[in-house]
């Protein structure tokens, strides 16, 4: 469960999939990294927008959540090779099933609630491309 | 070089203790280990707690000290290792370098978890803490989520099929049927694992290893006073190595590096290879990782993990014994578990264990944290 303080910090990388791209070697980061693992002192990191376009590598559907989750059970968690390289964790939206190797597009959803009166999480999630997604 | 020996085990049973609070548990373990060692309390030098989330699951931090307290062995140094899941071996092998350092001959390695204090879905997010944060937890993946990643990419590449992967229950819950400190003492069939409620597809209920209260401890000690025990164990190898802490870090989801290197690090300590190993604990979190962990400690090739199931050399009986008490599926007491496979194969070694392997001499434990962002590898020997 994200903070509130953490969550503002992570807003704009959440929100826009701003990642960093190390410019020595070339490799992209998403979720972005402030240091490259493979340059390291040598490595010169800066900001890299990503498209969100990619393709699934596998996925899951949860049936059994975590505290937070449970009011949105089942639902389906893939991981996702990103057109510029790098590889995220993120929810598929109800509509077409994943499959392994499906294309896919990012859109702006809401994440979770921390209960009535608390903070809405909204972020990215993936849609199968060329399908129409529920909301 | 010190060489280091396992002079005394003692372990609770895995269970959900709903009377008893993680200082009881791991006061009994530890009095059960030193009783074990023929030691008294006073002898012990210093004290390493394995512990993955005691603030998280019972608001307790600070747990090697309370530990030391409960256990009538302060001032003795006490620490507190966390790896996650793994934190049982790491504080193992702290101990084992404290010893090798020169500064102690005798050590007790502890591990021990509480987690049913807590609701179910709150405890599934704080196993969640060993996962990463910000992009993996936040998103509403949990650590079935995580394997069942993995178990999907494995079954897409390798063909491993529904029945083939219920091997692994169906195995484990047969060989603790024998231990009496296993949470669960029932057989499984194929069917019973494919009708078991599914928790994040393609892993059912039965693949996963449940919420448990469990403590678990070890004596160690120098080869400089080993000689006043009876059945020493050596410790031969010992292996550490990280991995991303994200599973989508990694290049490949059907293998984890971690446990490589750590069993190559092991295995050249101890001056073996895997085809030497007579019985072994692996990390079965979740069934798909006892087949990654035959592939990654080098017991079958890539891809064929599967095999050592269906040829039952895995099982009792067979070449290679593999989660002789029950592994984890009977019980995973997350800071226990790393010291409690190391019991299982000392006992193996010393010829009175639950579930008795014939007269095995070098024997192998694998723990691993979170989805491998840690692995620790250990090889255990009969002879020094
Ligand atoms: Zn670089």
């Amino acid at each position: 469960m994200e903070s509130a303080p953490l969550y503002w910090r992570l807003k704009r990388q959440k929100y826009n999939l701003i990642g960093t791209r190390c410019v020595t070697c070339g490799e992209s980061f998403f979720p972005p990294r402030s240091f490259c693992p493979t340059c390291r002192r040598r490595g010169r990191i800066e900001e890299f927008q990503f498209s969100g376009k990619g393709e699934i590598t596998s996925y899951t559907i949860i049936k059994s959540a975590p505290k937070g989750f449970e009011q949105f059970a089942p639902y389906t968690v893939a991981i996702i090779k990103l057109d510029e390289g790098a590889l995220i964790s993120g929810q598929v939206v109800q509509g077409t099933p994943a499959t392994i190797g499906g294309r896919v597009v990012p859109v702006f959803r809401k994440m979770y609630e921390e209960g009535k009166e608390g903070i809405i999480h909204y972020g990215i999630k993936w849609q199968v491309d060329g399908t129409a997604a529920e909301k | 070089m010190t060489d280091v020996a396992i002079v005394g085990v003692g372990c609770t049973k895995m269970d959900e203790h709903w009377t008893k609070s993680l200082r009881d548990l791991s006061t009994e373990a530890g009095a059960l280990a030193v009783k074990d060692a023929g030691l008294d309390g006073k002898d012990i030098q210093a004290l390493y707690v394995g512990n993955m989330s005691s603030g998280r699951f019972i608001g307790q931090e600070h747990l090697a000290a309370l530990a030391a307290d409960q256990a009538g062995l302060i001032p003795i140094p006490a620490t507190r290792c966390e790896a996650a899941c793994a934190s049982g071996s790491l504080a193992f092998r702290k101990a084992c370098l404290a010893i090798k350092s020169g500064e102690y001959d005798i050590i007790m390695a502890a591990g021990g978890e509480k987690m049913t204090d807590i609701k179910g879905p709150e405890a599934i997010a704080a196993l969640m803490g060993a996962a990463d944060q910000e992009w993996e937890s936040a998103i509403g993946l949990t650590f079935t989520g995580l394997y069942a990643l993995m178990a999907r990419a494995y079954m897409n590449t390798y063909g491993l099929t529904r029945d083939e992967l219920s091997q692994v229950p169906i195995k484990n819950h047969f060989h603790g049927l024998k231990n009496p400190l296993a949470q669960f003492r029932f057989e499984v069939t194929a069917e019973q694992v494919a009708r078991s409620a599914m928790i994040a597809d393609p892993l059912r209920l039965l693949d996963c290893s449940p919420i448990t209260d469990g403590a678990a401890a070890v004596i160690l000690v120098s080869d400089r006073v080993a000689d006043r025990f009876k059945n020493p164990i050596w410790v031969k190898g010992s292996g550490q190595a990280s991995g991303t802490l994200a599973l989508h870090d990694r290049p490949s989801l059907t293998e984890i590096p971690a446990t490589q290197i750590a069993a190559k690090r092991a295995y050249d300590q101890a001056g073996v290879g895997p085809q030497d190993i007579e019985v072994a604990e692996v990390h079965d979190c979740f069934s798909i990782e006892e087949i990654l962990a035959y592939e990654d400690l080098g017991f079958a090739p890539k891809g064929k993990g599967k095999d050592l199931l269906l040829n039952k050399d895995t099982w009792i009986g067979g070449r290679l014994p593999v989660n002789t008490d029950g592994g984890l599926k009977l019980g995973h007491p997350v800071g226990a578990t790393g010291i409690k496979q190391l019991i299982e194969i000392v006992r193996q070694l010393r010829g009175d264990a639950y579930n008795q392997v014939k007269d095995p001499r070098i024997g192998l434990t694998h723990n691993i944290g979170g989805t491998g962002a840690t692995a620790l590898v250990h090889i255990l020997g009969k002879e020094r």
